[in-house]
């Protein structure tokens, strides 16, 4: 091993002097306020100079450790910086009067009373809550039946898995505009007036193109666990005389148990972060004749289309970040319960 | 007898599944047949075939393809190149970190990065995207290295977000990769560096397979982060946010927005067709690991 030799010796500490200049040098440009273009890549080219150095640095005892942060660097740092301080930040600027840009005062718990007294966004809540419960049970029941009829002994099953399976490739953005055009030109004539203009029947429509897009997924995870129930089992079942609906309800459902709390959770969360179908499909718009005493123009509005319309759109940044945290904590109690029963599960069997 | 009833309720499902395909795969017929005609036509017989011409499939995607909001080859380009590069680095970077991670499970520093990645993967984009844009504009300015609108700035977000779950998938699958194996590397002289990419990354090569359809389907077809970090109306758009801004200037012109679907529809469906096994197997081991 060539650890020690004085070419590796000198290129290490060239590197790492090198790096560490242009390090200084590109922050105080940076600091001093200095437009100079050049600052940028003399900061990058910095950075790598100091981890190629680092990397040759003559020393045989820590080599390994110095490689296990050059391993960890890239991965942290891009987390860090797109993750964890916008996190920091974002439950911050809830508590200010942030406009995206800068905020010049604290509100203290402002914008979260701002919000609770906005009777669109109790809506956009309770629509969500909707939602997601409709969506939990109507795609796991679908999406178990289509498992069944797949696992059936039903011929081509290959090819149906795959076409049931379809929608999920697509974006939501391009499929919510698919479907406009199936509500408002195709199916209209079935229906008269197309079916979201009203914000109830509106509704009914983003469940319909979501279990479209999503049972088909969770149609393939209820798949993976029928077919791992061990064939001795069913045999043992078939010999005692059971029929199929007692296999079904006796034997097959309770040993796939963990596969249903996985492709619960897994509609509960998606369908509360559902934002590309609701935005591209209906816009949020919708009336509501009264509610809380307010006449409502967003019916459809759930929540993750009210957090960015209350940001983006009314550029009201405070106040969407304040909304954001509330989903966030709403996301992480739901997780929580997940895991709860997920571990008691596992200690059961 | 028996026979003869299992083989009718074999052509009974065998017909209910066709018809649910049928329902399934109706919406993208739609797409395609419109495709081939002009909007009078779409209006006045969306389901029926009359009207279709080849040529008029071609005067609507000429359309569509040069129009100055949708330009479908650069943001064809864009996705590509934002896809493969957020994939390729998620990849290494994954596998470099928990390799470190599960190499060291018994330590606290390692404990903790493990945990703090996995508690991050309940994280809604939500809460973080509107400090994010101004965290990446800040950062930008100050350091001289745009990060909005640009590729390499939006393909650093994706290593940011993609991480945690990766991690954690490549983790589990690393840990029960026997330690025996870099030991011999190691006393045959071979660096740790070395055994990492001579000996691990290798054997890592189907789960981050898996790791790649998971990420990659999120990638491809995500409009949040790349309508807030790339702009609607900015320099690059990826396909999402191309549909977006099309349709936006284009409404309810149904030859030119279903066009346009099909032509944001077929990169994914050619992928699909190829690796039609390795998806689904994908999307199964991602969901029941994560």
């Amino acid at each position: 091993m060539n650890a020690n030799s004085a070419s590796r010796k000198l290129l290490s500490l060239v590197l790492l002097i090198a790096g560490a200049a242009s390090l200084v040098v590109s922050l105080v440009l940076d600091f001093s306020g200095s437009g100079a273009s050049y600052r940028g890549a003399l900061l990058i080219i910095g950075i790598l100079a100091l981890i190629v150095g680092l990397y040759l640095f003559p020393t045989l005892k820590n080599h390994r450790k110095i490689i296990y942060i050059i391993f960890l660097f890239p991965l942290l740092f891009t987390f860090v910086v797109t993750v964890i301080i916008p996190l920091g930040l974002g439950i911050f600027y809830s508590f200010t009067n942030w406009t995206g840009i800068q905020f010049t005062e604290y509100v203290g718990f402002g914008n979260y009373k701002e919000m609770f007294t906005d009777p669109q966004f109790i809506w956009s809540i309770l629509m969500t809550f909707v939602f997601v419960v409709i969506n939990m049970i109507l795609v796991n029941l679908i999406a178990f039946l289509l498992a069944l009829l797949c696992t059936n002994g039903i011929k081509g099953d290959g090819f149906f898995r795959a076409a049931y399976f379809l929608p999920n490739l697509i974006g939501g953005i391009v499929l919510g505009y698919i479907w406009q055009f199936v509500f408002n030109n195709v199916l209209i004539n079935l229906t008269k007036t197309s079916l979201l203009v009203q914000t109830k029947t509106a509704m009914f429509a983003i469940v319909v193109v979501y279990i479209w897009q999503y049972a088909g997924y969770i149609m393939l995870i209820y798949i993976t666990g029928l077919t791992q129930v061990p064939k001795d089992v069913l045999e043992a079942a078939q010999i005692d005389g059971a029929n199929a609906s007692q296999t079904l309800f006796q034997v097959k459902i309770p040993m796939i148990a963990s596969t249903f709390t996985i492709c619960t959770f897994l509609t509960l969360t998606s369908a509360f972060k559902q934002f590309d179908v609701n935005l591209a499909l209906t816009g949020g718009t919708g009336s509501v004749p009264s509610f809380m005493g307010k006449y409502l123009t967003s019916g459809t509005q759930m929540l993750a289309l009210n957090i960015y319309n209350t940001a983006v759109s009314k550029n009201n940044y405070a106040l969407g970040q304040a909304k954001a945290v509330l989903f966030f904590i709403i996301l992480a109690c739901v997780s929580l319960v997940q895991v709860r029963i997920s571990n008691s599960k596992e200690v059961e069997l | 007898m028996v026979g003869k009833e299992r083989r009718t309720r074999s052509y009974i499902l065998t017909a209910v599944g066709i018809l649910i395909a049928i329902y399934v795969l109706f919406p993208f017929y739609l797409v395609v047949m419109n495709s081939f005609k002009v909007q009078a036509d779409i209006v006045a017989s969306p389901i029926s075939v009359k009207g279709a011409s080849f040529s008029q499939l071609i005067t609507n995607l000429g359309a569509v393809v040069n129009n100055s909001n949708f330009n479908f080859w650069r943001a064809l380009f864009s996705s590509v190149v934002i896809t493969v590069l957020s994939l390729a680095l998620l990849a290494l970077f994954g596998a470099m970190a928990a390799w470190v991670i599960s190499r060291n499970n018994k330590t606290k520093w390692a404990t903790a990065i493990y945990m703090i990645f996995i508690a991050s993967m309940i994280i809604p984009f939500q809460v973080v995207m509107l400090p994010l844009v101004s965290t990446f504009r800040d950062a930008g300015n100050f350091v001289g290295v745009p990060m909005l609108s640009t590729i390499p700035g939006i393909i650093f977000a994706y290593c940011g977000f993609g991480g945690a779950m990766t991690v954690f998938i490549l983790t589990g699958f690393i840990k029960g990769v026997p330690y025996d194996l870099e030991e011999a590397a190691s006393i045959d002289g071979c660096s740790p560096e070395g055994t990492f990419f001579k000996i691990i990354f290798p054997l890592l090569s189907p789960v981050i397979m898996t790791v790649t359809i998971l990420n990659g389907m999120w990638i491809w077809n995500d409009y949040l982060l790349p309508s807030m970090l790339l702009g609607l109306n900015g320099k690059y758009k990826t396909l999402p946010v191309a549909v977006q801004a099309f349709v936006g200037s284009y409404v309810k012109q149904w030859d030119l927005i279903l066009t346009a679907a099909l032509l944001a529809i077929i990169p994914m469906i050619v992928v699909f067709l190829i690796g039609q096994k390795q998806i689904m197997n994908g999307m199964i081991e991602g969901a029941v690991k994560g």
